[in-house]
Parts: C-alpha cells; structure tokens; sequence
C-alpha cells in the first residue's frame, strides 16, 4: 500500500509543553474527582478534563494540518477574542438588567428551591461577567493586535497566545459555573476559589510571558505608549490576584478555602486588590486601548508624548495607594484612611492626563466626530473617564464618603466609569478591529453605530442620574435624626424610596443592551462582508497599514 | 522610523517616533494640570501634618489636631446618653405604663424611640408603618390577638409568641384535617360556618350540619359566637379581619393544617427602656385599647 507524504505542521516546543501541561492536568483533575470531598468540586473537576481533553484533541488537529506561513501577524486569535468579547459583553449586561430589576421587583426569578437565579448568585455573575469575561477579553485581543503592530512583530511564543485565549475562557466558566452554584470566596471581584484562582495565575503568567517575547524582539527602536500601559495592567494585575487570593483550602481535594488574612488585615487586602483591580484592570488597561486606538482612528499624532510619560508613572506609582478610601469609617487605622484619601486626591491629575491627551489628539480632526460614529464613542468614552476619574476622588475624601459610602451613589460611580469609559472605548475598538482583521472595507452599516450610540448614551444617562439621585437621597435619609437623636427613618422606608429609581436604572441597562445587541449584529454582518445598501459614507474608515 | 518633522495642522514638532504610523507631538505638558497636580500634591502633605497619617514602627504620626475618629465617636455617643439620661431614667421609673402616656415630654420621646426602634426590629414583618402582611398582624386596627392595653403589648414585646421563652404566649390551632381530628367532609363543611359566622357568602346546609362539630371542637378557645379569645391569643372570627385570609380556600388551609405563627422574644436584645417606648408606640398605631 503505498503512502502519499502528506507535510503536517507537527508540534513545536510550545505545542509540546502544553501538550504536557494539560496531560498532566488531566491526572491531576482526575485524581481530585476520585477523592473531592464536596460535589461542587467534583463538578469542576470533570469540567477541567472535558476541558484539558478538548485542548489536547485540538493540538492534535493543529499539528495534522499542513504546514502554514507563519511569519506575518497572529491575527485568528485576535479574532477568536473580538468574538468572545462580544459574546460575554451580551451575556454579562444581560445578567445586569435581570439583577437590576430583580432589586427593583425582588420576586423576578425568585425560586425558592432554586438558588442559582437569586440576586446573590446572579450578582457577582455580572460583575465577574462585564468585568472579567467582557474586559478581560477585549483587553487580552487588543493587547495582542496592537503589540504586534506596534511592535512590527508576531506574537511570541507559537501557540502560547491560544493557551492564554482558550485558558482565560476556562476560568471564565469555572468562575461562572462556581457562582451560579455557590462556590464563592465572598471577595469583591474575586470570588472565584483557589483552584480557579491558581489556574488564572497559570494563564496570566503565559500572558505576560507572550506579551514580553512580543515586545522583546520587536522591530521598533522605542516601545509604544500603549504597550507600557498594556505591560502595566498585566504586571499589576498578577501581583494583585496572588496577594489576594493567598487562601488554604480545607482540602486539596475540595473547593473552599480560607484566607490567609484575618480581620482588617483582610478587608484592607481586599480592597488594595478591589481599587487596583479598577485602576490597573479597567483604567490602564483600557487607556491603553485609547491610546491605540484613538489616534489610528483620528489619523492624529498623540497630543503629548510628554504627558503620556509623566502622566502614566505618576498613575501607576499613586494608584496603588488609594484602596484605603473604601474602608473610611470603619475599623481600618484612621491613618491608613488619610493615606488613601490623599493619595486618591493626588490621583486626580495623573487620571486626567489620559484624558487630556486621548481628547487633544483630536485636534485638527474634531470634525471627525461629526461624521464617524466610532470616533465619537470613543471620545465620549474619554469624556466619562474624565467625569469618573473627578468623581472618584471627590467621592474618597472622608466628608463626602459619609454620605456616598453603601448608597447607590458608589453603584451610579461604577457604572459611569463601566458603561461609559470602559464600555465605549471597547466599543470603539471592535468598531475598528473588525474591519481590519476581516479585511472589509467598511462597517456593514454607520447608521446602525449611530443608533448604538444613541441608545446606549441615553441609557447611560438615565443610569447615573437615578443612581446620583437614589444613592444621595438614601444618604440623606440614613443620616436623618429626629429631635431626640433617633433615626429618622426604618431601612425598610429607604428601601421603599429607592423603587422608581431602580425601575429608571434597569430601563437604563436595557437601552445599553439594546445597544450592545445592535452592535454584536452589526460586527457580524461585517465580519460576514456585507455593506449595507444605500448607505452615504461620507469617507471610508481608516485601514490599517500594510503588513511588512 | 521617521525623523522629527512638524505636524502641519498644529505647528507643533513630532518627536520622531513612529509606529504603525502612530505618532507624537512633543507639546509640553498643559500647563494648568501641571498648577492644579501640584496644589493637590501640596494639600495632601498639608493634610498629613494636620491629620494622622504615616506610620512608624510602633506608631504613626498623629497630627497636629491629634484627630480621632474613634473618641470622637465616643465623645458623640456618651453626649446622646447624658441627653437622653432623664427621659430615659423617667421611662423606668414611672409608676405605671399610663403615666407615661399622660406625662406629654415623656410621650413624645417614647414615641420617637419606639417609632425607630418598630423601623428596625419590627417593620421587616410588621411593615414600615404597622399594616402587617399575610401571618403578621395589622397594628393599626382595633383587633388584637393577645390584648392591646400597654401592658398586654409590652408583655407580646418581651416575651414573643411561641417563642423560646419561657413566659411566651402558647396556643396553638389544632391541624384538624392534616391531624386526623376530623373527617375531611367536616373540615369542608367548617370552612361554611366558619364563614357564616363573619356574614360572608356560605352554603347554609353545611354551614347547619359544621355547627354541633364547631360547639365541639372550636369553642374552648373561640368562644361559642366565635369571638374570640384574648387570653388564649384566638382571633374573632366574626369580624372581617383576618390573619391569614377570610376566603373559603384560607379558611380551609387554616382549618387542615393549622397554624402556629411565631413573634421573637425581645428580652435580652432590647433593654428594659426600648421596650417600653416600642410598647407606648404600638398602642399609639391606631387601636390601642
């Protein structure tokens, strides 16, 4: 009988070594599901195979594939993370607006056998879900399509970068499986236990190695601005998952632990990590976005390569500093508040600089924002980093943290900065980078960006503006005494006041979903390579330059 | 890799760099940011001498104000004691519960304290303003299972019902037809007298043949016209306010499975004060007797 050679690609070093890893992994979760101790655990064990074996079954489809050119840029992952970015950004605003109306009418999905659909589960499945699932993926694809742009270099490490995609998605369910049914370390933004938490570390430390190789052997003199501020977040980033989440499980085979950390001890841990998670993850990280994207779109020089030095040390040195403001008026040292306070004061310039710089880069082409609905989401995703970024340290100062803390005021702060800085600028760049990775030469439809942006900022709106004035009118009322020193109000009765506001946000998210569901429609029929007709397109949308 | 060149929009120099033909202008940093960074870096080391700020090795600097939050706190707290001191003294020292009604002062701060403690033990079952729900009483109306003179409402505060005190109010509707006590024929035709005995719409036959069981079985603690009985905690069934619900369907539940609603005793997590002042606000809601 005889063969025809077909040429395989066979597998690299790095083929090899995940090949092992997960080998190894799959006996490891083996091992756990014989023993576990608890079902959850058992649960999450067999996830890690399905999962472990699936990844080995696609290196094996990889490595029978003929050989492919390999030179220019790693650009199906870029792909593979605008796609679940798009996917987990729907998912993750949906779980918004059912908890937002379950605050608002607590027997929505309210099941008494059924704990999964409670406000307590479905909570921190949002917040992980937006957050982790839609910013970390937008970060994770944008970090590797400008990298290598800007660094006039394929992404290192072979099939590393689908190890650090396909690996963060695992965590992603493991997180979001593990709340739904319970297993929670009951920390903001880290609830995930700590055999998710030490498969996150396995990841990132990919995801860091990868971005280093890339950037190591770039072909430009300097490293680009938004590389420092990419490097900044994933750096960051590590350090503060492990400190964090430094915990003993009751048994390795099971899926509760306790933390390392006691007391005060532990709630200032926390929120050192809860602050720096919005100021390494949703602030440098998505700055880094801007100043990639932003000037590509404008076709604009950054305004000032001056400010972007001294505006990105100045942040990533004082950010560090400002977790303390979340305990003000608790049992935290009274000298640990001052610190976080002033330093969150001293914060507020270097915050700004990004703005400044992200906003002047339009000089000479604010005329732009007319015309190109992408541009302008992004620039009015600048506006509300501006606006959150002042708020933010209004809100840290300890006389106004009397009033703000525990009220909706926080939740109103959060969200301007979410929807409108981190939801937009990521808007913006799956705007740009589905065109330019699907090689189209055009959205499918500006008119449907223009009803996206619309809708969204309207839902925007009415989000902080209920919360603004939900969270101060719960402030004033916890606050309010009688002639006899004696509350004023039952906690019952502010509950009660709060209602038509929570019924305005959750219309609020609606509309941004909405938005969101146009877009993900939108991106598809572009990436499909469909133009719709009849469409004016004043000027074609900026191409990116030619691979080398 | 480009040279420095001039941006021709803005005049401004380029600083040479170039990727993926991003570049950048060299302007100097705005000039106000500078201003304002500055001040705020200056206002913060202003703070750290005022207030307490960096730590040492076993201490931390405390300021030039020697602020602190914690005996400020203390200060505050110990200040609304010694305001409160008198009235609080005249609550548990008045002869009876009346008198405190009658001394209008005293009144008032009762009221004030009891109005604020009901919004935050009482209002999570007993509603915000006392209107009950379904298996927690309306406090507005005249209708009182365990009595509503002040002594008889201080007396429901302290002890709870059927709860885990030894001085709790105890009774208990029977679960006649989940029991086994009565035929499920009986139980069906209880629910008709039962609802005869409030006006309400009934089946007069089985209302007739329910009416021997009731003088049976219920009058011990509902009297024998269904009035009710204070000391036993038996709701009137002859008015048309309800605990559970008047419809033929909540009558016949009741009747099945029984009841056995529970209040928490508030001995020992409010003091002796709070439950005075709780007990003169209830009276006040509307049906005090």
């Amino acid at each position: 009988m005889a063969h025809t050679r077909v040429a395989q690609r066979g597998l690299g070093t790095d083929g090899m070594l995940i090949a092992l890893a997960l080998g190894i992994g799959v006996f490891y979760w083996l091992f756990v599901a014989a023993r576990a101790i608890d079902p959850l655990m058992s649960f999450h064990a067999y996830v890690f195979i399905l999962a472990f074996i699936a990844g080995l079954f696609g290196l094996v489809m990889y490595a029978t594939k003929p050989p492919a050119d390999e030179t220019g840029y790693q650009t199906a992952v870029v792909k593979a993370g605008v796609f679940a970015s798009t996917f987990w950004g729907v998912a993750g605003f949906l779980v918004g607006v059912i908890i937002a109306f379950q605050l608002a009418f607590p027997n929505i999905l309210y099941f008494d056998q059924l704990g999964w659909t409670n406000f307590g589960r479905l909570r921190p499945l949002h917040t992980s879900a937006v957050i982790f699932a839609f910013g970390g993926n937008v970060l994770i694809a944008t970090s590797f399509y400008v990298v290598q742009r800007t660094c006039r270099a394929r992404l290192a490490g072979g099939l590393a970068p689908w190890f650090v995609f396909w690996g963060y998605q695992l965590f992603i369910v493991i997180a979001a499986t593990g709340y739904l049914s319970g297993v929670t370390q009951s920390r903001e933004y880290a609830e995930p236990e700590w055999y998710a938490d030490l498969w996150l570390t396995i990841v990132w430390v990919v995801y860091l190695l990868t971005f280093l190789g890339t950037i190591w052997k770039r072909k430009e003199p300097h490293i680009y601005v938004a590389n420092w501020f990419y490097l900044s977040f994933i750096v960051t980033i590590a350090m503060l998952h492990i400190v964090n989440n430094l915990a003993i499980p009751v048994s390795i085979a099971g899926s509760k632990s306790y933390s390392l950390f006691a007391g005060v001890q532990d709630a200032l841990t926390q929120w050192w990590y809860g602050h720096n998670a919005v100021g390494f993850f949703l602030t440098t990280g998505f700055l880094a976005i801007m100043y990639y994207f932003i000037p590509k779109r404008a076709e604009r020089p950054v305004y000032s390569y001056r400010l972007s030095i001294v505006h990105f040390w100045s942040l990533i040195f004082i950010y560090i500093w400002a977790g303390p403001h979340h305990l003000h008026y608790t049992a935290l040292p009274e000298w640990a508040q001052t610190l976080g306070m002033t330093f969150s004061i001293m914060l507020w310039m270097p915050s700004w600089g990004g703005m400044i710089n992200g906003l002047m880069t339009l000089s000479g082409a604010w005329d732009k924002l007319r015309t190109d609905p992408v541009l302008r989401m992004m620039v009015v995703s600048v506006a509300f980093y501006g606006m959150s970024t002042f708020e933010g340290p209004v809100m840290s100062v300890r006389a106004v943290n009397s009033l703000s803390h525990y009220t909706d005021w926080t939740i109103g702060h959060v969200h301007s900065g979410a929807l409108g800085w981190v939801g937009y600028i990521s808007f913006g760049a799956l705007y740009c980078l589905v065109p330019w990775l699907w090689k189209r030469k055009d959205l499918y439809s500006r008119a449907l960006v223009e009803w996206h942006f619309w809708i969204s900022t309207i839902g925007i709106v009415l989000y902080i503006t209920s919360m603004w004035v939900s969270g101060i009118m719960q402030g004033l009322m916890w606050r309010a005494y009688n002639a006899f020193g004696f509350l004023e109000f039952s906690f019952v009765e502010t509950v009660e006041a709060m209602h038509p506001y929570y019924i305005i946000r959750g219309t609020g998210g609606t509309l941004f979903l909405i938005g969101a569901l146009i877009m993900a429609y939108n991106l598809w029929r572009t990436a499909r390579g469909d133009l719709r007709v009849g469409e004016k397109r004043p000027y074609m949308a900026p191409q990116p330059a030619l691979a080398e | 890799m480009s040279d420095k060149e001039i941006d021709e929009t803005t005049g401004v120099e380029t600083t040479g760099h170039s990727w993926d033909d991003i570049r950048e202008l060299n302007n100097p940093l705005p000039r106000w940011w500078l201003i304002v960074w500055y001040i705020s870096i200056v206002w913060a080391i202003g703070y750290w001498v005022v207030m307490p700020s960096w730590p040492g090795i076993s201490g931390y600097l405390k300021g030039t104000r020697n602020h602190s939050e914690r005996a400020n706190v203390e200060v505050a707290v110990a200040e609304l004691d010694a305001q409160r001191a008198d009235a609080t003294r005249r609550l548990l020292t008045a002869p009876n519960m009346q008198a405190i009604e009658n001394d209008p002062d005293l009144q008032a701060f009762a009221l004030a304290a009891g109005e604020s403690l009901f919004g935050d033990n009482c209002a999570t079952c007993h509603g915000a303003g006392g209107q009950g729900f379904k298996g927690y009483p309306n406090l507005n109306d005249d209708d009182w299972l365990w009595g509503g003179k002040l002594e008889d409402i201080r007396q429901t505060i302290r002890y709870g019902i059927r709860s885990d005190h030894a001085e709790a109010h105890l009774s208990l509707m029977q679960a006649y037809g989940a029991g086994g006590l009565l035929p499920r024929e009986t139980v069906d035709d209880l629910v008709h007298y039962v609802r005869s005995l409030s006006g309400q719409e009934h089946d007069e036959a089985a209302a007739m043949r329910a009416a021997p069981v009731f003088q049976v079985q219920c009058v011990q603690c509902h009297g024998a016209e269904g009035k009710g009985d204070q000391s036993q905690g038996a709701p009137n069934l002859t008015d048309p306010i309800w605990l559970y619900g008047g419809d033929a369907m909540t009558i016949r539940e009741t009747l099945w499975n029984g009841r056995g609603g529970v209040m928490p005793t508030w001995e020992g997590r409010l003091s002796e004060e709070e439950i005075l002042a709780l007990a003169v606000y209830v009276h006040s809601l509307g049906g005090g007797e």
